[in-house]
């Protein structure tokens, strides 16, 4: 009897654990999956078909990388209550400001582009045409965000972010070789030596794992949430589990193309989908469906990023919490950059192959500043208190953060001149 | 339009009032991690520049 007392006691108190973390669970998973965007498919299914298995050690890598960096961002919220471009602004003055706030809204709406150009080439495999793949999406996004509370949008993002895990079950159906998983996959190597096209590879993956947006996203997420300090550990908690989240997918990507189009040179995601459905009908819709909803994911948080830094610049309102008309501006900015970028890739012969390589340059402009802020303010003891960055933190932050500059710079500059690294 | 310009401009000239200083004290790492981010902004200004030219020709 006193063993069901105690059974039920700890079952009781773990209920109420899970119960606390689903309150404040949501802008670390969010953030974490959302990064699998169109561009990230891409990069995991070119790096699974280009070397199957084998770099599966590099993106458990990511893991601890994506979580140190964006951990930072949710005890900067929370304690600033402030976003990461009004903290940039205040910590750092109106220069650096402008140049963070222009430097995003540019590089987000180029990523919005690339977005809508991984939806409307999903949906095309299902013979969707992509002026309804652009209304529908900007119909379904205004629905999403137009409820005027916080929380629904945040469920219904994390019910998208479900939809991202469809890659698992995609894999298992291809029956993948688990020994070779493990054998290949775990152990770190080099597949066929460390040259200039590999380093590539690991660059770009780096590169899709910490992009400009997801910090100024994530921070004012967790400042619109209305997180305070006391919440900070479910706040890493949650971004712990979605780095974690992202890379599980990410590998369940690089297992699908490793496993049924290893040794292909895959250009977009788009493309993997349809070669996929040769193989198998069934793999390829799921990658198609995924690539949909990644690109949808991506939208969502890179167009809210761009509404947050502006309306906290600007003084305007800028909660997800107040309707359209408490926060008209919020909500203009939002459904313009929406709808411009959705619009680009209608236009026939947009220059969507220089806009796909064109982000990558402008947002190593942004991110390395943007993280070095970022450190900067987590060692504000004014301001952050017992909250600041230990030293262990700053040694690991520091080399996580200047590992990502080194590598996002020198993928930016690949991209600028492609044979630099052949 | 002339008068949401110059609305938009006055809003600028506020927001560069409120944030004339930086409320960071700048100590020696600051200073140092500012003119990193200065040099490093110059020369990828410089590449994309030498890129541009190289398209041109």
């Amino acid at each position: 009897m006193n063993f069901f007392s105690k059974l039920y006691y700890k079952l009781r108190k773990m209920w109420k654990v899970i119960q606390l973390y689903l309150v404040i669970a949501g802008p670390g998973i969010v953030v974490m999956v959302a990064d699998n965007d169109a561009g990230g498919i891409t990069t995991y299914a070119a790096t699974g078909a280009k070397y199957g298995y084998h770099l599966i050690w590099f993106l458990l890598l990511l893991i601890p990388v994506a979580y140190y960096v964006q951990e930072m961002t949710v005890r900067l919220g929370a304690v600033t209550k402030r976003g990461l471009a009004e903290a940039i602004f205040d910590g750092f003055g109106a220069t650096w400001g402008w140049f963070s706030l222009v430097d995003l809204m540019l590089v987000n709406w180029l990523t919005l582009v690339t977005e809508f150009i991984g939806m409307t080439a999903a949906l095309h495999i299902f013979g969707v045409p992509p002026w309804l793949t652009v209304t529908g999406v900007v119909l379904l996004m205004a629905i999403i965000v137009l409820n005027g509370r916080y929380w629904t949008w945040e469920k219904i993002a994390l019910l998208f972010c479900a939809l991202n895990l469809i890659y698992i079950p995609g894999a298992f159906m291809i029956h993948p070789s688990v020994s070779d998983i493990l054998k290949d996959g775990l152990i770190p190597n080099f597949p066929g030596g460390f040259n200039g096209q590999l380093f590539f590879f690991l660059m770009a993956n780096i590169g899709t794992t910490i992009a400009p947006w997801m910090l100024f996203f994530q921070q004012s997420a967790v400042v619109d949430k209305g997180m305070q300090e006391k919440d900070i550990p479910w706040g890493k908690f949650d971004t712990l589990l979605g780095s974690a989240l992202t890379v599980v997918v990410a590998i369940f990507i690089v297992i699908v193309t490793g496993t049924t189009l290893s040794g292909t040179d895959i250009e977009s995601a788009g493309q993997a989908a349809e070669h996929l459905m040769q193989t198998d009908r069934y793999v390829g819709t799921f990658m198609a469906i995924g690539l949909f909803d990644a690109g949808l994911l991506g939208a969502i948080c890179i167009s809210l990023a761009s509404s947050w830094a502006f309306g906290e610049i600007f003084g305007w309102a800028h909660s997800l919490n107040q309707n359209i008309k408490q926060a008209p501006w919020f909500y203009a900015s939002y459904f313009f950059a929406l709808i411009t970028s959705g619009l680009v890739v209608l236009i026939p012969g947009a220059p969507l192959v220089l806009i796909t390589l064109f982000v990558q340059v402008i947002a190593v402009t942004l991110l390395p500043a943007a993280l070095v802020f970022l450190i900067l303010l987590l060692n504000d003891r004014p301001t952050m208190g017992d909250y600041r960055n230990s030293g262990w933190q700053n040694l690991i932050g520091g080399f996580i953060v200047a590992a990502i500059i080194v590598l996002s710079s020198l993928y930016g500059i690949s991209v600028m001149f492609p044979n630099l690294f052949q | 339009m002339r008068a949401s310009l110059k609305r938009l401009f006055r809003k600028i000239g506020e927001i560069n009032h409120r944030y004339r200083e930086p409320r960071i004290a700048m100590s020696r790492g600051v200073k140092a991690s500012l003119l990193f981010l200065r040099i490093y902004l110059l020369f990828l200004v410089c590449l994309m520049v030498y890129k541009f030219i190289l398209l041109l020709n």
